[in-house]
């Protein structure tokens, strides 16, 4: 076992030994409770950094094998263990979850109703979410999968706004529906004969099954099995036509909420695809990858139409959250695709799409504080009641124009590395497709512009001449991630030598 | 040391030595960019309210670049075989490989860093005085910084990613610059116009790019793995009965169409002109817009790859097509600044003619001259702008007396830019253009000829209207702009005349340089397309040009200085033709009515069938059958399953009910039940008697 592996249990559980420690402190003090939760969340933030540094880009991936890996029996008879590990899909996911769960908790102090629950449940989020990305048997995965969805449901059903309760459970039940779906796949896995032969025993093993390739003979029940799990993956990406939670989640969840929704609950729904569906099913993946292409290619145009023709910014975002998660989709279907020839642009179409993911997590992260900012101040998200910010609020103005170029693919920043890698590979599938993606790029210029419009430029709207430009806080919260979107955006070599390992690992299943 | 050996040094076709300038030439546009970050984060406090950070960032990149041109052109005018000097780095790895970046010089690049360097700085310079106390004054010039970076990055890059990272950049400090005054509603919407429409030809620029990466397999244009080394790889016939390297040129040609404003993408570079005037003369007239120049130059090996030649002459067209027809438009034009715009259309017009028609060394000359003699245009208009206060030509006229130093420096960029032969920059360039065009397309060149007389016509009628004739506008005071901004026109009106003799058709030190930077192979193509062509000097095309010019003063001066000839009395036969030029022959309505149209429709058709098909009709579909279901269930439950179990209560508590009243407490009542059941019982056995049969299925049963 790995002399380190200790690092993945204390960074998914710190949150969870802060959820009780916030709990022991009275209501009425809510600076300690906002300040503890806070320092809690930078431990697994600085751990993730280490682990970042630490990680072997040659070592082993994901299903050959795991770095910092834990495995201790749970449930013998059923062949449940405690399995930890991480390999090159999921460290910068690790370290995108502590990051913007720490840039939320800063952002969130803000919060003046009931703060105790508000921020254990921010915590027990966290570990739900970091669970997620780290575990290597299915009850552990369900477990954490399921564990972040209930404090995001109260999130968004206590602390939200006007039709939280409506949106919550609309959004809770959507996502059971997957998980249902999900559940019975990972059961029919279990008992699927090639696992049984390959680990002597059924388990829920996650290593075990990629490397049995369950039903690999049996064509039905593995597109059954991979339906199922694309269900649940699907929902919680979403994918077109799967997304009408999205929308209503984001606009009455608070902005720290639609944050970590944004950056990291989506992500949750694409993770699974390369690290289940396409490693796990990778024949049944390659024989409906055009179905997923086209999904995720309606996603991108039809996403960005539908963001143009929306009047409140945060719906807007909403609905740009489509079109992005649009090319993380697409990049998976075309890297998973049945295509013999092109190893070289797959593994380019999975590199865009994990870029696209920390991409997305940071930049659209970045927008819902910049919504939540003016939020606080004017009262309203309508589009049309603002303009001319930019000669109130100049600094502000800078931050979401900055945002707003870096969501439309400028390129110097991470989400034109994403586009144009997906596109590239995505050339190499079908010419047709990414020519019409391209449809989407234009598009997503279209209503970005037109939204720094609406809201910075032209003459001053005299309601708001005197709003107060952003503070400290909200400039904290926001730098780093803006400062990531640039740096990875001009050196993208780092990040990428670290997709690109896992990229390789996983079209390398197929070829 | 690991640093140094991920360097990947590729010196091309011969080893020698290369000076520490030219190793060094990726500082050039570094140093802007640094510029740019000071003077974004300390600005206000800096020397000259940042303004002194950006032009001494500016001015070093003009020595740098300088050195290299003397070092390119003059130094090494004997070696002219000496090739390119190139460098890469990883960027970004790719399964076991890695994508490249980096930069090369050559004298492509060298031409293009000097012509930036000079209108830059000159044009930073100039701003001094004409931003003077605007509230924004520093971060004008940090955006100004950073569009020199973008820019010079552009034309150092060795590979195409870097050509469309710094041409998406330089498309952005366009965008913002124009909506530099974002509080006026016609400049935000002429900035988000700009940045829309040339991101339209962009996406040609990056669906080539991908189709030249999938097919060589590299994003490098030079060396053994380049592009430019792989280009037969994309010899086979693609869509539309193309071969790819056709369909390649085209894609690419779409970028630049986008960048240079080129018919039908030209709609956004007059509203640019809403950005301050020095923006206008840097980046929407010198340089930025003949970036697609520079981009279908740089890639030039693409188009004489393709045998077909179909790329070549949609270039062609498009460009001599774009030059009549932003011309005509000049013409019926009254705002200073949008006469020039249309200028600046039409001449960039002319050198994507010149490249289609394998002018490659004209339209590059072309591209230098201009730069010169626009930018003095426009800085010249933005003096006039600046002394008068109105854009306006209707109210100018007789500046030429308060106005003398920018008068007269203006007239030099006019006759420059009509192409005056001999004595001006523009004459030399132009004729050059022709010249190819004589030899190798005779339709470009009759539009060419005809484009010239244009030209001549709008600019004097310009000229005249502004600083000749009597001041129409008494309200208007004009003086004199401040020496900060009479010195760059001065020394762009004295390029707008020195620059033309690097090209004279007697030596051509231009050419003799610029023409190995194809490479041997296309080189070869290139000669072989202009076999036949005589070199030097072509008196046929001299005279023709000269005629043009002759013509287009003369009839510009009895129509607008002296009026002999009075096209008021046209107004009733040509009416209609004044309106469609002067309205710009409606392109931007049809847009309107169409293109905008259409998509605010799919917009809300999409938003529309989001709301109510998907998320009304099927998800809360879903759900409220559900709810419907559990509701069914529900009232089953009460009523069905409940309602069996509550019967069997109800009927137990009835019979009890009824059988309650049999339980009186009166000895009599029991008695006489007593007797009436006995008698029942016997008249019942009695009858059972006699029907014996009757009562045999249950004595059976138990028998």
């Amino acid at each position: 076992m790995d002399p380190n592996s200790w690092i993945l249990p204390i960074i998914t559980f710190i949150p969870l030994v802060g959820v009780v420690i916030v709990m022991f402190i009275p209501k009425e003090k809510a600076t300690p409770i906002k300040v503890v939760s806070l320092v809690v969340s930078l431990i697994p933030l600085a751990l993730s950094v280490w682990l970042w540094a630490a990680y072997d880009r040659g070592g082993p991936q994901f299903p050959e094998g795991v770095q910092f890996g834990v495995r201790v029996p749970w449930i013998p008879s059923l062949g449940v263990n405690f399995a930890m590990g991480v390999d090159g899909l999921s460290v910068p996911l690790v370290f995108l979850t502590a990051l913007l769960t720490t840039l939320s908790l800063l952002y969130s102090f803000i919060i003046a109703e009931r703060p105790k629950e508000y921020f254990w449940m921010f915590l027990l989020l966290e570990t739900g979410m970091l669970g997620v990305f780290v575990s290597l048997d299915f009850v552990l995965f369900f477990v954490f999968w399921e564990v972040s969805l209930v404090p995001m449901y109260f999130l968004i059903g206590i602390w939200g706004g006007p039709r939280r309760e409506y949106a919550a459970i609309k959004f809770f039940l959507y996502t059971m529906v997957g998980s249902m779906a999900m559940l019975l796949a990972i059961l029919a896995m279990y008992f699927s004969p090639e696992v049984l032969r390959l680990a002597g025993q059924h388990t829920f093993d996650m290593i075990a099954i990629a490397k049995a390739h369950p039903y690999a003979a049996n064509a039905t029940i593995a597109a059954l099995v991979f339906w199922g799990l694309f269900l649940g993956f699907a929902i919680k990406v979403p994918m077109f036509p799967f997304h009408t939670w999205l929308p209503d989640a984001h606009v009455e969840a608070p902005t720290a909420g639609s944050v970590i929704l944004a950056g990291i609950l989506l992500k949750m729904g694409t993770y699974g695809f390369m690290r289940v569906l396409m490693t796990m099913l990778p024949q049944t993946f390659a024989h409906y990858w055009w179905i997923i292409a086209i999904l995720s290619l309606i996603a991108i145009v039809y996403g960005a139409l539908v963001a143009m023709a929306q009047w409140d910014f945060k719906k807007l975002i909403a609905y740009s959250s489509v079109n992005h998660m649009g090319y993380v989709t697409l990049g998976c279907a075309v890297a998973g695709s049945g295509l013999l020839a092109g190893e070289q642009s797959k593994i380019i179409a999975l590199n865009g799409a994990q870029m696209q993911v920390f991409s997305h997590g940071l930049l659209t992260g970045a927008l819902f504080i910049l919504v939540g900012i003016i939020y606080e101040r004017a009262h309203t998200r309508m589009l049309s009641d603002f303009g001319g910010l930019g000669a109130v609020m100049p600094i502000y103005a800078g931050m979401l124009s900055f945002c707003s170029f870096g969501s439309l693919g400028l390129p110097g920043m991470t989400g034109f590395i994403a586009e144009l890698s997906v596109l590239t590979g995505t050339y190499n599938a079908s010419p047709l497709v990414a020519g019409l993606a391209l449809i989407g790029i234009v598009v997503t210029a279209a209503f970005m512009l037109w939204t720094v419009q609406r809201v910075l430029l032209g003459p001053v709207n005299p309601r708001w001449q005197n709003l107060p430009d952003a503070d400290a806080r909200e400039i904290i919260s926001l730098a780093p991630l803006m400062a990531l979107a640039l740096i990875f955006g001009i050196v993208p070599s780092h990040i990428l030598a670290t997709f690109n390992a896992a990229s390789q690992a996983i079209v390398g299943i197929l070829h | 040391m690991v640093a140094r050996e991920l360097f990947v040094r590729c010196r091309i076709r011969n080893q020698i030595s290369y000076s520490v300038m030219t190793e060094y030439a990726w500082l050039i546009p570094l140093l802007p960019a640094l510029a740019f970050g000071l003077t974004l984060l300390f600005g206000r406090r800096g020397p000259g309210k940042g303004a002194y950070i950006a032009i001494g960032a500016i001015c070093a990149s003009l020595v740098m670049a300088c050195a290299l041109a003397v070092e390119w052109f003059i130094a090494g005018g004997s070696q002219a075989n000496r090739g390119l000097y190139t460098v890469s780095v990883p960027w970004m790895p790719v399964g076991t490989g890695a994508i490249h970046t980096g930069f090369s010089i050559d004298a492509l690049s060298v031409v293009m860093l000097l012509v930036v360097t000079v209108v830059a700085s000159l044009v930073q310079i100039y701003s001094i005085g004409y931003m003077h106390g605007d509230p924004r004054y520093p971060r004008y010039f940090a955006y100004h910084s950073l569009f020199a970076s973008a820019m010079l990055a552009l034309v150092i890059a060795n590979n195409m990613l870097l050509m469309f990272i710094s041409w998406e950049l330089v498309g952005l400090t366009s965008y913002l610059l124009i909506g530099f005054w974002f509080e006026r509603p016609s400049a935000m919407r002429a900035a988000k116009k700009a940045f829309l429409v040339t991101r339209v030809g962009d996406v040609g620029f990056l669906a080539g790019m991908i189709l030249l990466y999938i097919k060589t397999g590299s994003f490098d244009l030079f060396g053994k793995e380049g592009v430019f080394e792989n280009l037969t790889r994309l010899d086979v016939i693609g869509p539309f009965g193309l071969p790819l390297v056709a369909i390649a040129g085209l894609l690419l040609f779409c970028g630049a169409v986008g960048k240079s404003a080129q018919f039908p993408l030209h709609v956004w570079l007059p509203d640019a002109m809403e950005g301050p005037t020095p923006v206008s003369a840097l980046i929407h007239a010198a340089t930025m817009v003949a970036a697609g120049v520079y981009l279908v130059a740089r890639m030039y090996p693409v188009y004489l790859a393709d045998a077909s030649g179909t790329a070549l002459q949609a270039v062609a067209y498009v460009g001599a097509f774009t030059a009549l027809f932003a011309a005509t438009i000049g013409l019926a034009q009254n705002d200073i600044k949008r006469i020039l715009a249309y200028s600046t259309i039409s001449q960039l017009g002319y050198m994507m003619a010149s490249l289609g028609v394998f002018g490659y060394v004209a339209a590059v000359f072309h591209l230098m001259t201009h730069a010169f003699f626009k930018a003095n245009l426009f800085l010249g208009a933005g003096s006039v702008i600046h002394g008068t206060g109105t854009q306006d030509i209707r109210e100018m006229g007789g500046l030429r007396r308060h106005m003398p130093w920018t008068y007269w420096t203006f007239l030099i960029s006019t006759l420059s830019l009509c192409g005056v032969p001999f004595v001006t920059a523009g004459g030399w360039s132009k004729e050059e253009i022709l010249a190819v065009a004589w030899h190798t397309n005779r339709v470009v060149f009759a539009a060419g000829v005809f484009g010239a007389l244009l030209t001549t016509c709008y600019m004097f009628r310009l000229v005249y209207r502004v600083f000749h004739g009597q001041p129409r506008n008494t309200q208007i005071h004009a003086h004199e702009s401040p020496r900060v901004m009479l010195v760059p026109l001065v020394v762009l009106g004295f390029l707008a005349i020195s620059a033309g003799y690097v090209g004279t058709p007697w030596a051509n030190v231009f050419e003799h340089n610029l023409l190995p930077v194809l490479g041997e192979t296309y080189l070869w193509v290139l000669e072989h397309r202009l076999e036949g062509m005589g070199h030097g000097f072509n008196a046929v095309v001299f005279a023709m040009a000269l005629g043009a010019v002759a013509v287009g003063i003369a009839l510009a001066s009895l129509i607008w200085l002296k009026p002999v000839l009075n096209i008021q009395k046209l107004q009733p036969y040509f009416g209609w033709l004044a309106r469609l030029v002067a309205n710009k022959y409606y392109i931007d309505e049809i847009y309107q009515a169409t293109v905008i149209r259409a998509l605010m429709a799919a917009c809300w058709i999409a938003f529309k069938f989001d709301y109510w098909v998907i998320d009304y009709a099927i998800v809360n579909g879903v759900g409220y059958l559900t709810r419907l279901a559990s509701q069914l269930y529900g009232w089953f439950d009460r009523t069905v399953v409940d309602g069996l179990v509550n019967l069997i209560g109800w009927t137990t508590k009835a019979l009890g009910n009824a059988l309650r009243y049999l339980q009186t407490g009166v000895a009599q009542h029991y008695v006489f039940l007593t007797v009436v059941a006995l008698v029942i019982i016997s008249l019942a056995v009695l009858v059972g008697h006699y029907r014996e049969e009757a009562w045999i299925p249950i004595a059976g049963f138990y028998r």
